[in-house]
């Protein structure tokens, strides 16, 4: 049971840092990006081909598994996921922003989600890779619960991200102007605020964020590429269940779906644990589908 | 008479280019000058002033300011014609503080010059700063046209443009605001603004230009205009909401 | 019949199955713009409720009600519905998307139903031995797959006659407002929600319709036949066919059907084996750009869209 709320803890935390940049871009962008998911897979594997090509010259840092070429890698791999990001928003939604019907971005995200997973699967393969082949002792920290020190720094870690980003959100121009530009992009622009440099910075910012998850993704568990595709409900459901647009609510959302996740396996088959967002979801859809915390774009029409 | 600020000629813009709301739309402001627009709901009053903001396209016709010609200005580039425009709803961002409008508002200055700005925004409308911490969507109506306007002269623009000032103000407070954009043209802002109340826009502004099917109609002088006959009979008896 | 023959045979079985699918997908989204990300899912509901009604009892089974294919089907259909109703209801008065993550959730949950409750589908092993309807009346498979290109054919027709009539009529043309114009459908005393529930049900339930006759066409069912790349096929079939145009969901079907199988071919043939799960990447990689280049350069679809509904998809 406490091991179980651990898990969840921890899962929590990655699910939360991937929704963080999917509740930005709803709430900014204004559309379901199917292809979010699909970064986090891409930035675990960008860390994991910057291992390969600079190979671990040093040493871990005790008592965590990885060392600096680790956390090198991830600063690279957050690069190289904004970039991603860029050249899709560039290359695929950019044309199709005008048109009428503003679902025709997330079929777009939905065809590309498609396109990043395989591309994936193309250069590094479909089996299960990892960051590093030194095993871990778990530390037991109470009866019945033992914890390694990897899953305790992928805490603390996001504990400071998130709020280094709730900092960010409230006290800068460039934040302010995203939450300008999430309640009234019109007034937004009336108000001098260049929509398209906010729009860039929102995918930057979603998308490094995507790229720690994957890279924490793939040291407390393993990398494959269909983290993305696994990860997407839940993302979904974090991000609605806190409310788009909702920062706070999405780290909210997932630690509960998270939670909701692990704690799952004690009740029901573990074999339908992928099959909790979506009873998340739907609950949510249907009792308050604006979310815990209502976000600036509520569900409701 | 002087050389025009704002000069719109043969405006044709809607929101697709395909489906114009208005067709060859013309007018000047000239510095310092109050002009309002009245005419029937769909004469496409707000789209012009929309497509002079560069919300709207405009597929033919030009609009130059201060001889300028600035036709399709991105929006948010306003503040750099000195132009600003206050929009008739949503004209604040409900989610963020009073103080949070402001600095949005600001966008276009430097920090320093935002926070003096800011400050002297406070000291015209005293009523702002109480609430400075508090959400804008806490405020009356009247209140938030004051935080819009305040907002739009933080980049002390030549030429303000509003969209309705007066709706859904009670009578009190459309006098208040109409005092107060009268003041603002005696310290050198040029005004254009729709109203649908066209008996207190005749009352207050230089020249009024009357628009019908997205057409000008007739203008001139307001005082002439309030005694002009089509006026009164069609605009001044049924004064009909605007869309 | 030579090998040929009876390849072409079995292909447009296959083929004309996915049309009706992508007929369903065209009513929600070419016609009343719903975006449905869990096609399969409904394909697979129709599919295993077919299965689980038509097949023999077995003692290790829930199932296997031996039931005539026809009930078999419309139970699968039925099935169907439910499920759509339960996306449906909770979805469709709120932001359009929401739709889409819903119904991307139902289809991996039917995938976690269908590998994980074995007493009622069998699990990773499926339900196998189905009868296939009118089989004993037949000397040889190859006449038997005649007769059944016939019988999906026959089904597929009546459909799309169904479809075409249906968009025609006046409950055609409030598709059409609750698409465009929706406060305009709202003041002519329809009710948007109320007409999306019941286009994105009527379009699952013919998605159901094709999992049944497919289950009766192949004889069992596993949760192979039903996995995730099936939603993206159909919508490349249904965005290449030209979306709001049925002959061409039909075109599309049969064209992306036709791509898909010679690219498998060509891989297989071309490719050495130890690149050929590589080759497979490379094949779906053609369908997700297939999707998107379309979507972006041709957006009436290769095949083309009829101008009445051409809108919403089309550039403003």
């Amino acid at each position: 049971m406490l091991q179980a709320i651990a898990d969840g803890i921890l899962s929590g935390s990655i699910i939360a840092l991937g929704a963080i940049g999917l509740t930005l871009t709803m709430g900014i962008l204004r559309f379901a990006n199917f292809a979010h998911a699909e970064l986090v897979t891409w930035g675990a594997y960008m860390a994991l081909g910057v291992l390969a090509l600079t190979g671990a010259f040093m040493g871990p840092l005790e008592p965590f598994s990885f060392g600096v070429p680790l956390i090198m890698a991830t600063l690279v791999a957050m690069v190289l996921t904004a970039a991603l990001a860029l050249a899709i928003d560039w290359l695929v939604y950019r044309p199709l922003r005008g048109r009428a019907n503003h679902l025709t971005l997330v079929f777009g995200s939905f065809g590309v989600s498609l396109l990043v997973r395989m591309i994936i699967l193309l250069i590094f393969g479909g089996g299960a890779q990892y960051y590093s082949n030194t095993l871990q002792i778990a530390i037991p920290v109470a009866p019945g619960l033992r914890i390694l020190p990897d899953q305790v720094f992928t805490l603390g870690l996001t504990a400071v991200i998130v709020v280094a980003l709730h900092l960010f959100l409230q006290k800068t121009r460039l934040g302010l102007a995203m939450r300008a530009l999430a309640e009234n992009p019109e007034l937004a622009r009336v108000n001098g605020i260049d929509t398209k440099v906010v729009v860039r910075w929102t995918w930057i910012i979603g998308a490094s964020l995507a790229a720690i998850s994957g890279v924490l993704y793939g040291l407390t568990v393993q990398l494959r590429p269909e983290i993305g595709f696994h990860l997407l409900l839940p993302l979904f459901a974090a991000a609605i269940l806190g409310g788009v647009g909702n920062v706070f609510g999405a780290v909210i959302g997932g630690l509960i779906v998270g939670l909701a996740e692990s704690l799952s396996v004690l009740v029901i088959p573990a074999g339908y644990k992928l099959a909790v967002p979506f009873m998340i979801l739907l609950l949510v859809l249907y009792i308050r589908p604006t979310g815990i915390f209502a976000g600036t774009v509520g569900g409701a029409k | 008479m002087t050389a025009p600020l704002l000069a719109v000629d043969g405006v044709v813009a809607g929101y697709r280019p395909d489906l114009p709301i208005i067709h060859g739309i013309s007018l000047t402001v000239a510095p310092e000058e109050m002009v309002t627009i009245i005419g029937p709901n769909g004469a496409g009053k707000s789209t012009l002033i929309k497509a002079v903001a560069g919300i709207l396209p405009i597929s033919r016709g030009t609009v130059r300011l201060a001889g300028k010609e600035i036709t399709n200005l991105p929006t948010h580039r306003m503040a750099s014609v000195s132009m600003a425009y206050v929009p008739q709803v949503a004209n604040v961002f409900t989610t963020l503080t009073i103080n949070e409008n402001l600095k949005v508002g600001a966008t276009a200055l430097s920090k320093e010059d935002a926070a003096r700005r800011i400050e002297r925004g406070y000291e015209a409308f005293p009523d702002l700063k109480k609430f400075r911490h508090k959400k804008a969507g806490v405020l009356s109506g009247g209140q938030r046209q004051m935080l819009a306007v305040a907002r739009a002269l933080l980049t002390e623009p030549r030429l303000l443009m509003l969209d309705e000032p007066s709706a859904g103000l009670s009578p009190l407070m459309v006098s208040d605001v109409f005092q107060r954009l009268k003041a603002l043209v005696d310290t050198g802002v040029a005004i254009l603004m729709v109203e649908q109340n066209a008996k207190a826009a005749l009352a207050i502004s230089h020249r009024t230009y009357v628009f019908a099917e997205g057409r000008n109609r007739i203008d001139g002088p307001s005082q002439e205009m309030a005694s002009n006959e089509e006026v009164t009979s069609i605009y001044l008896g049924a004064g009909g909401r605007k869309r | 019949m030579t090998g040929f023959a009876a390849y072409l045979v079995f292909f447009l079985i296959v083929a004309l199955t996915y049309s009706i699918v992508v007929m369903g997908l065209n009513l929600q989204w070419g016609y009343t713009g719903l975006f449905n990300a869990g096609v399969v899912g409904f394909f697979a509901i129709g599919a295993y409720g077919t299965a689980i009604l038509i097949g023999p009892d077995r003692a290790h089974l829930i199932g296997g009600f031996g039931l005539p294919f026809p009930v078999g089907v419309l139970g699968g259909m039925a099935l169907c519905a439910v499920a759509a109703l339960i996306v449906g209801m909770a979805t469709l008065r709120l932001r359009e998307e929401y739709l889409a993550i819903a119904t991307f959730g139902i289809a991996i949950s039917i995938q976690l139903v269908a590998l994980n409750f074995e007493s009622l589908t069998g699990g990773a092993q499926g339900l196998v031995g189905l009868p296939r309807p009118l089989f004993g009346l037949f000397d040889s498979p190859a006449s038997y797959n005649l007769f059944y290109l016939g019988v999906v054919a026959a089904v597929a027709g009546l459909v799309f006659l169904a479809l075409e009539t249906a968009v025609r009529s006046p409950w055609g043309r409030v598709l059409k407002a609750v698409r465009e114009d929706e406060t305009a459908a709202r003041s002519l005393g329809k009710n948007p929600a109320a007409i999306r529930l019941e286009v994105f049900v009527l379009g699952c339930v013919l998605m159901g319709l094709a999992g049944g006759l497919y289950v009766g066409f192949i004889g069992y069912v596993s949760p192979l036949d039903f996995l995730p790349i099936l939603t993206f096929q159909i919508w490349a079939m249904l965005i290449v066919g030209g979306s709001g145009n049925n002959l061409g969901a039909v075109t599309g079907a049969i064209g992306v059907w036709a791509l898909w199988a010679m690219s498998g071919l060509a891989i297989s043939r071309l490719l050495p084996v130890a690149y050929q799960s590589q080759g497979g990447a490379i094949q779906v990689i053609l369908i997700g750009l297939l999707i998107v280049v379309t979507l972006i350069f041709r957006p009436r679809g290769l095949i083309g869209e009829s101008d009445s509904v051409s809108k919403h998809t089309g550039a403003r």
